[in-house]
């Protein structure tokens, strides 16, 4: 019951924030929506009994990406009158919305007539979604993709090292 | 009423609906890189949700995993918005239609 209650004021909130972020005309303000966003999200898996997860999340998302999407908009200095071009174009966006609502209806009303499970698992390990479990899972049977991780993190260094670079190219 | 993994799905679906909206809709390229991460965000969702059902952990590593590209993509799509912004002096992404170096 408790977590029936946790899971709609959460989603509610997280819905309301994506609203804002792809509808608000300032930047900034989408960046501060997007981190209500993810920090429901965050939530929403420490209900899935995710912990270790829901840590990831804030730390990465609202530690990392937001503080850089909020560091760009502060750098690029925008001024109130240079958004205009984003003005509302009232009758393609609501065809837009309205073609992609009918797809995401006709999809939840067929994943409401299947139902997977009826209700949360009993776990029989204690470590599920614990470090000690992820960290088992990563460096045994995924250890190969966790290092190749390290590749992509460092090809996206060396990337931005090059865009960053003066001079033309 | 008790909340199923159906729930986790279909919210997963919306913010994914609404992150393709915005990618669609807005012209403001900051704003199509967050409506992006939100696209992301809803996936990431319904990972962890499939490994809650099936009390497997490989979602939740690859939840792992699509984080570190979510942050490596923002940080070089961040750099491209920079350069962007100093050669055009705008963010329209509708600016963007010269393919010449």
């Amino acid at each position: 019951m408790v977590q029936s209650v946790f899971f709609y004021i959460f989603a509610i909130l997280s819905v309301t924030g994506a609203l804002i972020v792809v509808s608000h005309k300032n930047p900034v303000t989408s960046a501060i929506s997007l981190v209500l966003t993810l920090f429901c999200s965050a939530v929403l898996f420490v209900l899935l009994q995710a912990h270790f997860v829901a840590a990831i999340q804030v730390l990465v998302y609202a530690g990392a990406i937001i503080v850089l999407f909020l560091f760009t908009v502060m750098f690029l200095n925008i001024r109130e009158d240079a958004l205009h071009f984003d003005a509302v174009n009232v009758p393609r966006k609501l065809t837009i919305l309205f073609m992609l609502l009918s797809v995401v209806g006709y999809f939840s009303y067929t994943a409401s007539k299947k139902v997977f499970a009826n209700t949360v698992l009993a776990l029989n390990d204690n470590t599920f979604g614990t470090v000690e479990g992820i960290g088992k899972s990563l460096f045994t049977d995924f250890l190969l993709p966790f290092e190749l991780t390290s590749i992509l993190i460092l090809a996206a260094i060396i990337g931005v090292v090059v865009l960053a670079k003066k001079g033309d190219f | 009423m008790e909340v199923t993994i159906n729930h986790y799905i279909v919210l997963g679906a919306i913010l994914f609906t609404i992150g393709a909206y915005g990618v669609f809709t807005r012209r403001n390229l900051i704003v199509v890189l967050m409506s992006l991460e939100l696209m992301l965000n809803a996936v990431n969702l319904t990972f962890v949700s499939f490994s809650q059902l099936y009390g497997d952990l490989t979602g939740q590593v690859f939840m792992i995993m699509s984080v570190t590209l979510a942050a490596a993509e923002v940080a070089i799509g961040l750099a491209f918005v920079v350069l962007i912004y100093n050669n055009y002096k705008s963010l329209d992404i509708d600016l963007l239609k010269i393919l010449k170096g």
